[in-house]
């Protein structure tokens, strides 16, 4: 069925590649509002919304709406705007779709909808584009957070910020499923001439008991599309899910066993070359000059091409490629940046939040309560300063892009989180219209946010453009680890005043570098006294989106610096949390399940150690507690119990999965994960010198799902912010040292500190 | 010209004998099963059987393979197109995520299965770990290779041939 639906991709993406269309001719056909995401809208071939009519492959096919297809045959295709990274987005997207249809799952599949600008969902973080559908209250806050961006610029296509559930498949899928069956009861009903209300649809039939009358969706088809969609049908109650909630078979997963399964780097274009690149070492300089010669002279190369910041080697092959471009003396302009470190980078970040705390130039982000008197009446103040490096993406599938261009039309082959986003930035790059670029997506080996950025598509396109010939272009690791966009290195200054009962009177915070979500730096805990700050302090080095943003730093702070709080206060971790999480049963009730199934109370042992952590990012609580062994200062992370409640689990072994996921990524950075700046430009250049979890030092993690019945939340990210602070805290307990400072390979951790206090 | 079998083919390649055996199987072969992660040796992705032993193809010259039998996540399954039980176990147990280091994974535990049908978590960790999973899914992947073990299909699937050193082996 992948394979198949692939293929469908593949075929959709070649029909839409090159025609031209008026934008204006579709909205005029009224079923559209604005761009994208209406429901019910019904379609047969020879419709003159020719961009959606093609879709429909044959005479045999209706397009019930923008989101799902039905043949005669019965066969139901959702059409889904997410891509595909592993995290299952498109079979739980199809899977809440097709419960609300009533469909019969084994007749669904799905394609990924094609980049254009009907299915951009960036509006969907402002709702406005939803007809009337209702937006849920957890993605409000988003909308001035990871998809406020998206939704100005209402050309994106994103998979990122953990909304493919809570955003496309609350507002899209299951909205556009329900509509499907209803405009299918509307038409049995018609048929039969009977109430609807007599009417019940199950596993794509339509039943009317009373008459003992059945039909099939496939025989309805062609019949409810006459009918005009709700906008706000009835969806389904919890109880009434017959898909939502249990666990079906990846639609992915059988090709990536086999080999078949099509990665961006994987793509074949008759008659391709292959390019390798070195790129600007420094961010932000350029080609000053450079010398071919002996690249030109080895065997296989055909080109070599100035892309003005770096310079690519197309040859017959990658190897030759990449060869060849090793041998290219390539001088680079100075830049400003050229003497900085990840050393006066971190003294810089100290310098101005000194500066913004002394002269009061911070930002808040809370600002509640008498922060100075809470502090003169203080009988103890705990300080802390903690840093995080910057940290690469390191997908396995290094950064590629193949392109060919010809007649003023240019065509790209890769994996991107957003294709549609892909497709603009490249017609932007190559000044063409939108309708003569096309994008053909693929499989990504990774995205973590990395895929969110088009550079090396618009690469690819350029050195296609300019040397004439298709050209597959694949990053080095060396490339892929110094050209990021970077989760970028933070510090975050902590005060917090405590009364002589070691009640916690004050939180006291000032970092830098803000970007998303913006509820990042908050805490749960019910703390009278709150004064969360930012200021500016910006680098030269790229920034991106990194799996989770923001909490991936400020999860580590915030959770790190509470145990100190609670070690200040003379209390057990755990127990303040929940003390200071009265007026939150649902955060209190997460942490207590986390608790009991670790044996919070049990003892650990020598040389042992146990923290424990809660998050609440991208509408999802996650509560971890790490259990490490420390050995000669060698760090063991025994085991994870997590527990989360993301509201409700569509899905709930893909949830486990995306725990397990997050919570590995998350370990990653927090015991190895280090991208350092001398002379302007990253050291690293692979995994010996970026480390990553391997099989012999993944813990066991034990997930435990709870659903609340709150708000839907997101799966991708909310697993990896946790683990750090617990693993830290986990750290302290073994070991007396804090960790303050990411990552835990910094230090040494071979004898036991009685008194507290920071190694380094 | 450099002769080996892929796959049970007898293939003939007029190529670079230093060019890396990755590309020779991805380009000049045609079979994108085998992917490129690394090119050091450090990450797996471009895992494959060099006369059953899995060796590391970014970094292993085409040369090294005349006269040799190599077989790539294509030529796991049966000639029937049955899936090699470590293959129907990644299914069963919804290993893969992106999926991209996948192929290495697999090929890294079938030749370990060849070797040792019912391998200890110390013998899957020697075993797995020159494989990285960014998506982290190794205790998926080490229960696969439990439920594989499990399964009788796994000992006469393979015949290891003549014990060879594991090349480039991190």
């Amino acid at each position: 069925m992948s394979e198949k639906a692939q293929e469908d991709t593949e075929a959709s993406t070649k029909q839409f590649a090159l025609g031209k269309w008026t934008r204006r001719g579709f909205i005029s056909a009224g079923a559209l509002a604005g761009g994208g995401l209406i429901v019910g809208v019904a379609l047969r071939r020879g419709d003159r919304r020719d961009q959606v009519a093609e879709l429909v492959a044959d005479d045999s096919d209706t397009l019930l709406n923008m989101w799902v297809k039905i043949d005669e045959a019965g066969k139901i295709t959702a059409i889904v705007p997410h891509s595909e990274m592993g995290q299952g987005a498109q079979t739980v997207l199809t899977q809440m779709l097709a419960d609300e249809m009533d469909a019969n799952w084994a007749d669904v599949c799905f394609v990924e909808a094609p980049a254009e600008d009907e299915y951009a969902n960036g509006p969907l973080g402002k709702g406005y584009l939803l007809a009337g559908a209702e937006i849920p209250a957890a993605l409000m806050a988003t909308v001035d957070g990871a998809m406020h961006q998206a939704a100005k610029a209402l050309v994106q296509q994103i998979t990122g910020g953990s909304l493919s559930i809570r955003a496309t498949g609350i507002a899209g899928m299951r909205v556009a499923g329900a509509a499907a069956r209803d405009m299918m009861v509307k038409a049995a009903a018609g048929t039969w001439q009977v109430p609807e209300s007599e009417l019940t649809a199950s596993k794509s039939m339509v039943m009317h008991q009373a008459s003992n009358r059945v039909a099939s969706y496939a025989e309805l088809a062609s019949a409810a599309a006459k009918f005009e969609p709700s906008n706000k049908p009835t969806l389904k109650k919890p109880e009434q899910f017959t898909l939502m909630g249990t666990d079906l078979p990846r639609h992915d997963i059988p090709s990536k066993v086999t080999g078949e399964a099509m990665f961006g780097v994987d793509a074949q274009v008759p008659g391709m070359h292959y390019a390798a690149i070195r790129q600007a070492p420094v961010f932000g300089a350029k080609v000053k000059s450079f010398d071919a010669g002996d690249a030109k002279a080895q065997p296989g190369v055909t080109h070599v091409v100035d892309l003005g910041d770096a310079i690519a080697v197309v040859a017959t092959g990658y190897w030759a490629a990449e060869r060849a471009v090793q041998a290219v003396d390539i001088q680079w302009t100075a830049t400003e940046n050229d003497a900085v470190s990840s050393e006066s980078i971190t003294k810089q970040f100290r310098t101005d939040l000194a500066k913004a705390h002394s002269e009061g130039t911070s930002s808040a982000d809370v600002d509640y309560g008498d922060i100075s008197g809470a502090f003169a009446a203080a009988s103890q103040v705990v300080e802390a300063t903690y840093e995080v490096p910057f940290l690469a993406h390191a997908c396995m599938e290094p950064m590629n892009a193949t392109a060919r261009f010809a007649n003023g039309q240019c065509e790209v082959w890769t994996g991107t989180q957003n294709p549609l986003g892909a497709r603009h930035e490249v017609a932007a790059a190559l000044e063409l219209d939108l309708a003569d670029v096309a994008l053909h997506q693929h499989f990504m080996g990774g995205g973590f946010g990395r895929r969110s950025k088009h550079d090396a598509s618009i690469q690819a396109a350029r050195i296609a453009r300019d040397t004439g010939v298709p050209v597959k272009l694949i990053w080095s690791r060396a490339e892929d680890t110094q050209h990021d966009f970077y989760r970028p290195s933070v510090a975050s200054q902590f005060r917090a005043a405590l009364d002589s009962d070691g009640q916690l009177l004050a939180w006291d915070n000032i970092y830098h570098e803000k970007h998303e979500p913006a509820e990042a730096p908050l805490i749960p805990y019910n703390v009278a006294v709150q004064h969360i700050h930012y200021t500016d302090s910006s680098t030269h080095v790229p920034f991106g989106a990194w799996r989770s943003v923001d909490h991936s730093q400020h999860g580590f702070f915030t959770e790190a610096f509470f145990d100190e709080v609670a070690e200040a206060a003379n209390k057990d971790p755990y127990l303040l949390r929940r003390e200071l999480l009265a007026d939150k049963p649902r955060h209190r009730k997460l942490l207590d399940l986390a608790a009991e199934k670790a044996g919070w109370e049990l003892p650990v042992g020598e040389g042992r150690g146990r923290g424990i952590s809660l998050q609440e990012s991208f509408g999802t609580l996650v509560a971890q507690v790490v259990e490490v062994t420390v050995d000669q200062g060698d760090v063991s992370v025994d085991r994870v119990v997590l527990a989360v409640d993301p509201g409700f689990a569509v899905s709930p072994d893909g949830l486990t999965a995306q725990m397990e996921s997050g919570v590995i990524y998350g370990l990653s950075a927090a015991m190895y994960g280090e991208i350092n700046i001398e002379k302007g430009r990253v050291s690293q250049s692979a995994f010996a010198d970026y480390p990553v979890v391997r099989m012999h030092d993944a813990p066991t993690i034990e997930t435990h799902i709870v659903n609340s019945g709150e708000a839907w939340g997101g799966a991708g990210e909310p697993g990896t912010p946790g683990i750090a602070p617990a693993l830290a805290n986990a750290i302290y307990q073994a070991t007396g040292t804090r960790v303050r400072q990411l990552p835990v390979s910094r230090y040494d951790l071979t004898y036991r500190v009685s008194e507290p206090e920071e190694l380094i | 010209m450099i002769t080996f079998r892929l796959n049970g083919t007898e293939q003939n390649l007029d190529v670079d004998p230093s060019m890396p055996l990755l590309w020779a199987i991805r380009e000049n072969l045609g079979l994108t099963g085998t992917k490129f992660g690394c090119g050091q040796a450090q990450c797996g992705a471009c895992t494959v059987h060099l006369n059953g032993a899995a060796i590391r193809s970014c970094v292993t010259p085409v040369a090294a393979a005349q006269g040799s039998e190599v077989t790539t996540i294509e030529g796991l399954a049966s000639p029937e197109g049955e899936l090699h039980p470590l293959q129907q176990a990644w299914i069963d147990e919804q290993a893969p995520q992106c999926g991209y280091c996948q192929s290495g994974q697999i090929m890294s535990a079938a030749a370990l299965l060849a070797t040792n049908p019912n391998p200890d978590d110390a013998a899957i960790d020697a075993a797995m770990s020159g494989n990285i999973c960014r998506c982290g899914m190794y205790q998926r992947i080490r229960k696969s290779i439990k439920r594989a073990a499990g399964s009788k299909a796994v000992v006469g699937v393979f015949e290891p041939q003549a014990e060879t050193e594991e090349l480039n082996h991190v």
